[in-house]
């Protein structure tokens, strides 16, 4: 690890100055991914803003009934919120379902939407891979696939995206705010992360520099039922194959309303506007869910090794609605 | 480049200068010579670095010392008081829940973490209904506990331990890591 200086960030506008002006510098938030990349040799940043003392640690409910989750809140504390477990399950389960505990005590809300793929690949410096350095090819599409991209893909990037909270984010059409060096914009949490395309080293759309200061949740009436679902290689603590987050509006045997996301299946949490369309007024039975998941995974592109994957999908979210369209849902 | 920081450990407070590079973990065993925080994988994988941090489970391999100044830390061994052992450590070595003992501080660390987490009403991954306060059965239990990784096998003996804790005769004694030190053993 190279040596690097350390800062505490006195405000959002120094730091977002700090962090432009350098560009080898990076924001400092729970570090649970960072300080690893440090350790490993993929990132090697010579300046470090801490934002976690900044005053983003709040949960805050919006007048119209959605809520407001500073950038710096710890992911127990967000998934413990009783709002949050209230009126979005979805997302404490997601929460939840990432980590340990341990971890999510450190961990942070803008950390989680901007922590890097798992890819080995790309964790590995002895093995050659687009993401970490553009132009030395992808190690995964001759090796390893079990755990990579099958929607969304390109030639020179197979990687998923990791994190559990942001498929949920997905589904739930959270705002992501950042602050820039030429002010805030609003980013919809299906914009933030890209798909790899030739560019697979940019993990988002953010620009050097652009720190993200809370994310907002809108209204969704429909979500206190709604469940995030997660197929991992062990009980707990590991990544996902795959996941689904859905919120679903039945009334009268017909569906009125769903909101879809999968994780563990592209470089970005992939919301699922095919399954959502293909569901809108039809009845809520097993036949029209494995219909609807048909429909968002027709496009699909598996390796060899990993079409388990579409499966699984499909499987997942017909269990996951009719979970959510039973008379016991929660 | 360095940075002076200060650190609380098991109620000492020291003063000391960190190069900006050291982990929680290393300034605890290599500038402190505080030894109960255990390395093992140094990837947050692991969970035997794991110390009550601020009141709060947190493994330290990930965390840079520099950006915890002021931190309030409890291991292991700060956990034992005047010689008595905590209500976990006996009931870890009553049922025999370590073979080679070094995931162990860890261990104890996280379960006293998360029975407050716990106490508070918080949920975890197989909570069947997140606005409820679950009771810690053994699903909770080996749940919450996941991140710590245990090698010799021993994990079954650490969740009835944990569970003797959580649910049995020891309860009245044990102390939460949210109160201050001095008023844990009344």
């Amino acid at each position: 690890m190279i040596p690097f200086e350390y800062k505490q960030a006195e405000d959002e506008h120094t730091a977002v100055a700090t962090v432009t002006g350098n560009s080898r510098a990076a924001f400092l938030g729970g570090g649970t991914n960072l300080v690893d990349h440090m350790k490993l040799g993929i990132a090697a940043p010579e300046l470090l803003v801490d934002v976690t003392r900044l005053p983003l640690d709040r949960i805050e409910c919006l007048p119209d009934g959605g809520l407001r989750v500073g950038a710096a809140v710890r992911n127990s504390d967000l998934a413990a919120d009783s709002a949050v477990r209230e009126r979005y399950p979805v997302l404490t389960q997601a929460l939840l379902a990432g980590a340990s505990g341990q971890l999510r005590n450190l961990a942070t809300t803008g950390g989680n939407l901007l922590q890097r793929t798992r890819c080995v690949y790309f964790q590995d410096t002895t093995t050659p891979c687009n993401k970490r350095e553009p132009g030395q090819g992808c190690s995964a599409l001759e090796g390893h696939t079990r755990y990579h991209a099958v929607l969304g893909a390109s030639k020179h990037c197979v990687a998923v995206h990791p994190s559990d909270m942001a498929v949920a984010l997905a589904a739930l059409d959270a705002l992501v705010h950042v602050q820039g060096p030429d002010g805030g914009r609003a980013i919809p949490a299906t914009e933030l992360h890209r798909l790899p395309g030739e560019h697979p080293e940019w993990d988002t759309v953010l620009r050097h520099g652009e720190l993200i200061t809370a994310v907002e949740l809108p209204p969704l009436p429909f979500a206190t039922r709604s469940r995030y679902r997660k197929a991992r290689d062990r009980a707990s603590f590991a990544f996902a194959l795959v996941s689904v987050a859905a919120a679903l509006d039945v009334t009268d045997g017909i569906v009125r309303g769903a909101r879809i996301a999968f994780g563990g299946l592209a470089h970005k949490p992939w919301r699922a506007r095919l399954a959502e369309q293909a569901l809108l007024g039809r009845p809520a039975t097993d036949d029209e869910f494995r219909a609807s998941a048909e429909a968002e995974l027709a496009d699909a592109q598996p390796l060899p090794g990993n079409e388990f994957k579409l499966p699984m999908a499909r499987n997942m979210l017909v269990a996951t609605l009719r979970e959510l369209s039973g008379d016991d849902a929660p | 480049m360095k940075s002076d920081i200060t650190l609380t450990v098991d109620g000492q407070r020291y003063a000391l200068t960190v190069d900006n590079r050291v982990t929680l973990l290393d300034a605890l065993r290599d500038n402190l010579g505080v030894t109960s925080a255990k390395k093992g994988c140094d990837h947050g994988q692991c969970g035997s670095c794991t110390v009550l941090l601020n009141g709060r489970r947190a493994t330290t391999c990930l965390a840079f010392a520099v950006a915890h100044d002021e931190a309030d830390i409890t291991t292991s061994a700060g956990l034992a008081q005047d010689g008595d052992l905590h209500p976990l450590h006996r009931a870890f070595i009553d049922h025999d829940a370590f073979q080679c003992g070094y995931c162990t501080p860890g261990q104890i660390c996280s379960a006293v973490g998360m029975l407050d987490e716990a106490r508070q009403g918080w949920p975890s991954a197989v909570t069947a209904e997140v606005t409820s306060a679950p009771p810690l059965d053994t699903a909770e239990i080996r749940e919450r506990m996941s991140g710590n990784l245990c090698r010799c096998g021993a994990c079954v003996n650490i969740v009835a331990a944990i569970s003797e804790v959580a649910t049995g005769r020891r309860l009245a004694a044990f102390p939460s890591a949210a109160e201050p030190r001095q008023e844990r053993w009344s």
